[in-house]
């Protein structure tokens, strides 16, 4: 009775798509950062400088210790945040998604949350909580844990009925169905809620840093703006939204390769 | 007719294991809200040991009645015996194979075949060992550390089956295990079944909506009428199975009896 | 959840919090929640002010012109993804970037480039939007069914009726859920944009409001903004449902 294996995996070689990808990921990026660098030199405005003095002021706030010192503070409420964001936001989806009373009373306050710019009440959390730690921390889970709990409420919510049938015809007590099933199950989606989190938690440090007090990035830019140093400030900001999206897409990347294991081929 | 219950006697026989019926249904009715009636005044008996198909057209109450049994899904009315002792919800004594196999995605062949011993918890050695039996007698000896997304589906089934046969059921109750598979793996997979069940010494209970499948298979196969199911006729088509699998199909009593139920069958089609 | 035999729905939960919400309020447990009576009360009043209606026209503008212009370069820009390889691979990796990263950093930038006004709020509302447009809008166009476009083509179809006409038709739904998740993004952007440039709109309104600590105003403000974010993502929300039917035929 030997059946054949299913698909053994595409045979094209992993190595010639891996450099094809990286070679037009250089292109691409050779192009935006060409036609930054001729905008700058026309110039297109006063205030915006070439791609080449960027880069510069670039490497100077990295070796006078500014930048690396900058990214400390600023990562320091935004890791918190998050740490905070994903174990809460994951207990209350687990709730939502096994209790219906809950899901009755909580869902539409996330629901409202993740549609609404929560970003008007940053203002509000300064007024409680001063211009500490504690308000930007505040300001990251006010962005970050909505996305997370809806995720994990859903995850909970859509897994599949039959496999909840087969845990319970083979014997397995409630615990077992959430330890054995369910978060397994869920995990991915999990996951996943956990990567748009962090995505939304960086838009929330950043409205921190620039609307409660500058510190670390928001303190660069606010200074560097207000002395019309306009390369520091394209500098930190570009490092800024390419750390986010660099973090994010490696976030991705665990995700398809050791989250799924059904997605690894 | 014989084996069905007109009017079951509210004596229960004492729990005994050598009752000639392993299941028993009685009286059982089920309706999903106020609308839908699924199954009505459901009577059968299950020899032990036998296989036997719950055959009808769709939406008959065949899945519902099986779940019922399966103790996944209360009845509204009535009760099911195993062994002589009421069902309230799933035991160990009956193990249940799915239509869409219901295997974990994340786990391996060996941990889905092993995931009922897991829950029940024996050690792992053990419960592997256990496990890697039941993989190579359903034919899957080679394919324990490969996961669901790389089998094919008659393969995923063959691990639906070797999970039920690895936590040492009486009863193994499957839901159109076949249905989700094509045509040729369906004909060898029903050949494999009947060869492991020779060994095994199972009792069946089948869910299929194929006559053939249904007919080439059973010891007992219960026709059930169209919402609210009830049953309708109760055949034993003696099948002489000793001259291998191929033959079955140019038996005439198996010839017969497809013929028999296509003839009950076709007055439900409208 | 259940009551006395009667179903609750979902929604009903928020009377519960706003119940919850006055209570907090009455018993002054957080000095920034005055009770939600207070709150509906300033809305009443605010909505009488010339105030609240300047500041409401402005930012509806901005929202409107920023949401027209990210549709307007989103859905192009995303459908020469979803049809020519080598933009996409060009685009690809920096519309999947701005996607996802903080563009409220750009906010600075902008209100240099643009100035103080509306002009960089239209802007922020644009660069929040454009990105998921654009990136839904190529998925449905890698969706569209081939043999479609092949019947259309056989029907002797220019390139313009197809590009124009055909292919933002079947790739309806992914556009529309694109557009709904622009929406969000695009209200997201008219808030984050005045709060930062603060001297337009209901910027100002909030800043005026906070620096008084006029909390009743402020949530008021807030109030009304969370409504109108809610009611125009259930719009879209509601016309995707529409053509559901249409989406799921087409397979």
């Amino acid at each position: 009775m030997a059946t054949s294996v299913a698909e053994a995996g595409t045979a094209r070689p992993v190595r010639t798509r891996f450099a094809n990808v990286l070679f037009w990921r250089l292109v691409s990026i050779a192009l935006v950062l060409g036609a930054w660098e001729i905008a700058g030199r026309i110039p297109v405005s006063f205030a915006f400088p070439p791609f080449s003095a960027t880069f510069a002021a670039f490497v100077g706030i990295i070796l006078d210790g500014t930048l690396p010192a900058a990214y400390l503070t600023t990562l320091q409420p935004l890791a918190t945040g998050l740490v905070v964001s994903a174990v809460f936001g994951v207990m209350f989806g687990v709730l939502m998604g096994l209790s219906r009373t809950a899901e009755w009373a909580l869902a539409p306050v996330f629901i409202v949350m993740q549609a609404a710019p929560m970003a008007a009440l940053i203002p509000l959390v300064t007024f409680v909580y001063g211009i500490g730690l504690t308000a930007k921390v505040l300001a990251v889970c006010l962005l970050a844990a909505p996305v997370i709990v809806l995720n994990t409420y859903k995850a909970v919510r859509t897994v599949s009925p039959s496999l909840l049938d087969m845990c319970r015809s083979f014997l397995g007590t409630p615990l077992q169905q959430v330890t054995k099933v369910i978060l397994p199950a869920a995990g991915p989606v999990i996951f996943a809620g956990l990567r748009l989190g962090v995505a939304a938690g960086f838009i929330g440090i950043v409205l921190a840093e620039l609307l409660i007090t500058p510190t670390g990035i928001g303190d660069i830019i606010t200074y560097s703006s207000s002395i019309a140093d306009y390369p520091t400030m394209y500098a930190t900001i570009a490092s800024l939204i390419v750390f986010a999206g660099v973090t994010v897409s490696i976030l991705q990347q665990v995700e398809t390769r050791f989250v799924r294991p059904e997605k690894r081929a | 007719m014989t084996q069905r219950l007109a009017r079951p006697p509210r004596l229960t026989l004492a729990a005994t294991t050598d009752a000639p019926n392993i299941v028993e249904v009685r009286r059982i009715s089920k309706s999903y809200g106020n609308q839908i009636e699924a199954l009505r005044d459901v009577s059968l008996a299950f020899p032990r040991g036998r296989l036997t198909t719950l055959l009808g057209p769709s939406g008959c109450g065949k899945t519902t009645l099986l779940k019922i049994i399966a103790g996944l899904i209360p009845a509204d009315a009535g009760d099911v015996y195993v062994n002589g002792r009421v069902v309230t919800g799933p035991g160990p004594e009956r193990a249940f194979v799915f239509q869409d196999f219901a295997l974990l995605p994340w786990a391996n062949v060996l941990r889905n075949v092993a995931f009922g011993l897991e829950l029940r918890g024996m050690a792992k050695d053990e419960r592997e060992a256990l496990a890697a039996k039941y993989i190579r007698d359903v034919g899957l000896a080679g394919f324990e550390k490969r996961y669901p997304h790389e089998l094919s589906g008659g393969m995923k089934q063959r691990v639906g089956l070797a999970r039920a046969l690895a936590v040492n059921a009486d009863v193994i109750l499957m839901d159109e295990p076949f249905s989700a598979v094509d045509e040729q793996t369906r004909r060898k997979f029903q050949e494999d079944l009947l060869q492991l069940l020779a060994v095994e010494r199972k009792t069946v209970i089948f869910v299929t909506h194929s006559i053939e499948e249904a007919a080439y298979l059973s010891d007992q196969i219960v026709l059930l009428t169209r919402r609210p199911g009830t049953v309708a006729k109760v055949l034993e088509p003696r099948i002489d199975r000793s001259h291998g699998p191929e033959a079955v199909r140019r038996d005439p009593a198996y010839l017969d009896a497809v013929e028999e139920i296509w003839a009950m069958l076709k007055q439900y089609l409208a | 959840m259940r009551i006395l035999g009667y179903r609750l729905p979902m929604p009903a939960a928020l009377l519960l919090w706003g119940a919850l919400w006055e209570i907090a309020g009455r018993l002054e447990l957080v000095p920034i929640l005055p009770p939600l009576s207070d709150v509906l009360i300033a809305m009443g009043q605010l909505v009488h002010t010339g105030q609240f209606w300047a500041g409401a026209r402005t930012t509806l503008a901005s929202f409107a012109t920023g949401m027209g212009l990210a549709i307007a370069i989103g859905i192009p820009l995303g459908m020469l993804m979803g049809r020519i390889a080598m933009a996409d691979r060009l685009l690809g990796m920096w519309v999947n970037l701005f996607a996802s990263a903080p563009l409220t950093a750009l906010v600075p930038v902008l209100m240099i480039l643009f100035g103080l006004g509306s002009t960089t709020v239209v802007v922020t509302v644009t660069l929040f939007a454009v990105w998921i447009i654009a990136l839904d809008t190529a998925a449905g166009m890698k969706h569209v069914n081939p043999s479609l476009l092949e019947m259309v083509r056989s029907f002797g179809a220019s390139r313009w009726v197809i590009y124009g006409r055909i292919l933002p038709l079947a790739a309806l739904p992914e556009i529309l859920a694109g557009i709904r998740l622009g929406l969000i993004r695009g209200v997201k952007g008219v808030v984050i944009g005045q709060l930062l440039v603060s001297i337009v709109g209901f910027g100002e309104l909030f800043e005026l409001y906070s620096r008084n600590f006029l909390m009743p105003e402020f949530w008021a403000l807030t109030l009304f903004i969370f409504a109108f974010a809610l009611v125009a993502s259930e719009a879209i929300g509601w016309i995707e449902h529409r053509i559901e039917a249409y989406a799921s035929s087409r397979s």
